[in-house]
């Protein structure tokens, strides 16, 4: 071992830097590092992606059957909408455990103690998973493509169609991530969140058509966002039937732009309040 | 001389437990104070509150004469900080950890990577560096979150028990780097329940228990505080116990009793080697061969019993039984 050198003065106390500059250069750092550890253990990744490859083979050839989804499209093509939705919304549970995972190891004892910013674990994470996203929805459009779905409104719209899911999974992971802030280990964090994704993603229009559900449950169907996400994601990539007119709500009238309402409103949520949970699980 | 560290009156609880009641430490620039004490003494505590990770209920303390409360994010750009359990990410190689910190300090990219190389080597880390940190040893892992800490090169460096379940070779190594930041000028505080530690590293040792200072001084005094030297002899011939009692007893300040080993006699004494000499001239004259002969001074451990009523290794034991709630209340807050 040779001489270790000065900790003193050779070295100027690196510049303080504050506000969204600091918390996006130092969140990048901690993507940086996320993407490194998928990268080195892609088994993690692996299972994660094979699952909704399971949902569309699942709904496709046995349920399948017994859905009439109305009108001329497929019940196939129909699903493929509510299964991109559900995925994304599913994916944040990747979200809540890396950050549940994050919280146990002693890596954030070395976090806590550096000057960076305080929102830097959490916008990494919520970073991080958006490329685990993208890989997920290309995996899903690839076995839809297998099973018949195809986007009927031209690319310009189907890019439009993958940029909604990707916007609304990114707000959806900041609530998984305030859930794995809140949860004591990664064990529970697939309960917890189960809690939270299964009424929002099967109580809406995702596997069945709106008509299908009771009085009572439809309001809720109706107003779901995940409703308006699927809705929102069958019409751009033409999976509707055009002569069957949408459904006779705000919400499914303008899918797009209400998704987009909740994606506002659950970042002004939980971004703050994951961050303030951060700060308070991270000085316990 | 500034002080580089200042605590005064640090009070933490968490729920019943007090952690910390009322801790007054000071640590001029350029030297090394240890914190000495059994397992739930509250240096794990007292390093959190000083390294900012959690606030005082009461009490104040200034790092680089910076209030800890009032800028943290100030305390943290000047502290290098290495933990108990090592704080390195397993996935990720040596470098990419390194890299990783020194960004997060807000060094600028190639800064960091040539901070992450020059530390590897240093460390002795180099060969290891690309390889994920999970094929690395105990020892190696420690180096590596010790090197974290230093890759800003803070002025002020704050490690918790850095050797703990380390074996004999690591520890060695470690006291070796330790010794090295020091001699470079770095301001260190360390805690550890390793007496000798301690004596090899510290300029200062505060012995806390129970969540507060019950001694400070250098090791020297504390070793002064306990009694002072003494003779201790090995007879060759125990049948002549009663000559040999008499004739320490000629040469010592206080009662002679019979050592733990009961082949032996222990003298207090006063002269230093004087004293050994007179001791070895009256037993020559008189004839009475010895297997072994020394003069003794006390250890940190007879520190710590006179202190604590207790020793160091006793605690430990006790501690395993009997405070369990406090341990596995510090686990459960990390």
């Amino acid at each position: 071992m040779s001489t270790v050198t000065s900790t003193g003065s050779s070295t100027p106390t690196p510049p303080r830097r504050g506000g969204p500059a600091r918390a996006a250069s130092d969140g990048w750092v901690v993507a940086k590092r996320n993407l490194i550890k998928i990268k080195r253990v892609p088994e993690v990744l692996v299972f994660v992606l094979i699952s909704p490859i399971m949902f569309v083979l699942l709904f496709a050839y046995v349920f399948g059957g017994a859905i009439d989804p109305g009108g001329d499209v497929p019940y196939r093509e129909f699903l493929i909408g509510g299964i991109f939705a559900q995925t994304v919304v599913f994916g944040a549970t990747f979200t809540g455990a890396g950050i549940a995972e994050d919280m146990q190891k002693g890596i954030i004892d070395r976090f806590r103690s550096l000057p960076m910013s305080p929102s830097a674990v959490l916008v990494g994470r919520t970073a991080s998973d958006v490329v685990y996203n993208v890989l997920s929805l290309i995996i899903m459009a690839l076995t839809g493509l297998l099973v018949g779905w195809r986007a009927r409104e031209g690319v310009v719209d189907m890019l439009a169609g993958f940029l909604l899911l990707l916007v609304f999974a990114y707000a959806i992971s900041w609530v998984m991530a305030w859930v794995g802030l809140l949860v004591p280990s990664v064990e529970v964090i697939n309960n917890a969140s189960f809690i939270v994704i299964f009424p929002l993603t099967f109580v809406s229009n995702a596997f069945v058509p709106l008509e299908s559900f009771s009085s009572g449950l439809r309001v809720f169907v109706e107003w779901n966002p995940v409703s308006a996400l699927t809705q929102a994601s069958r019409e751009l990539f033409g999976n509707i039937d055009p002569t069957v007119p949408a459904p006779d709500v705000w919400s499914l009238q303008h899918p797009a732009l209400y998704t987009l309402l909740w994606v506002v409103l659950i970042l002004a949520v939980f971004v703050p309040l994951s961050v303030r949970q951060y700060a308070r699980a991270s000085s316990k | 001389m500034t002080d580089m560290i200042r605590a005064e009156g640090l009070v933490k609880s968490y729920g019943k437990v007090k952690a910390l009641r009322g801790l007054d430490l000071v640590v001029p620039e350029g030297t090394v104070l240890a914190l000495l004490g059994p397992n739930g003494a509250g240096k794990t505590t007292a390093v959190k509150l000083l390294a900012t990770l959690q606030k005082p209920d009461s009490g104040r303390a200034e790092v680089a004469g910076i209030d800890v409360v009032g800028d943290p994010d100030g305390v943290r750009a000047r502290i290098g900080l290495s933990g108990q359990y090592a704080a390195v990410d397993e996935q990720l190689t040596g470098f990419e950890n390194l890299e990783m910190v020194g960004r997060l300090y807000g060094l600028g990219r190639a800064a960091s990577r040539r901070r992450a190389t020059e530390l590897l080597e240093r460390f002795a880390l180099a060969d290891a560096g690309n390889r994920p940190s999970k094929t690395y040893s105990g020892g190696m892992r420690r180096r590596l979150d010790l090197a974290g800490a230093l890759v800003a090169a803070p002025p002020v460096l704050i490690l918790d028990e850095p050797t703990t379940g380390l074996d004999v070779r690591s520890r060695q190594q470690m006291w070796d780097v330790i010794r090295e930041l020091v001699g470079s000028g770095a301001t260190l505080l360390l805690t550890t329940q390793y007496l000798e530690e301690a004596d090899r590293l510290a300029d200062d040792i505060v012995v806390i228990d129970h969540g507060t200072a019950i001694a400070r001084g250098t090791a020297d005094e504390l070793k002064a505080q306990t009694g002072g030297e003494r003779v201790e002899v090995v007879l060759a011939d125990t049948s002549r116990r009663a000559e040999a009692h008499r004739l320490l007893g000629e040469v010592a300040i206080g009662e002679v009793r019979d050592s733990d080993n009961g082949r032996g006699l222990v003298a207090p004494v006063d002269g230093g080697t004087r004293s050994l000499t007179r001791v070895l001239q009256a037993f020559e004259a008189a004839g009475l061969d010895l297997l072994d002969v020394g003069l003794r001074r006390p250890t940190l451990d007879d520190v710590f019993l006179t202190l604590t009523g207790r020793s160091s290794a006793d605690d430990e034991a006790t501690t395993d039984d009997k405070q369990t709630g406090t341990t596995e209340h510090e686990k459960a807050s990390r």
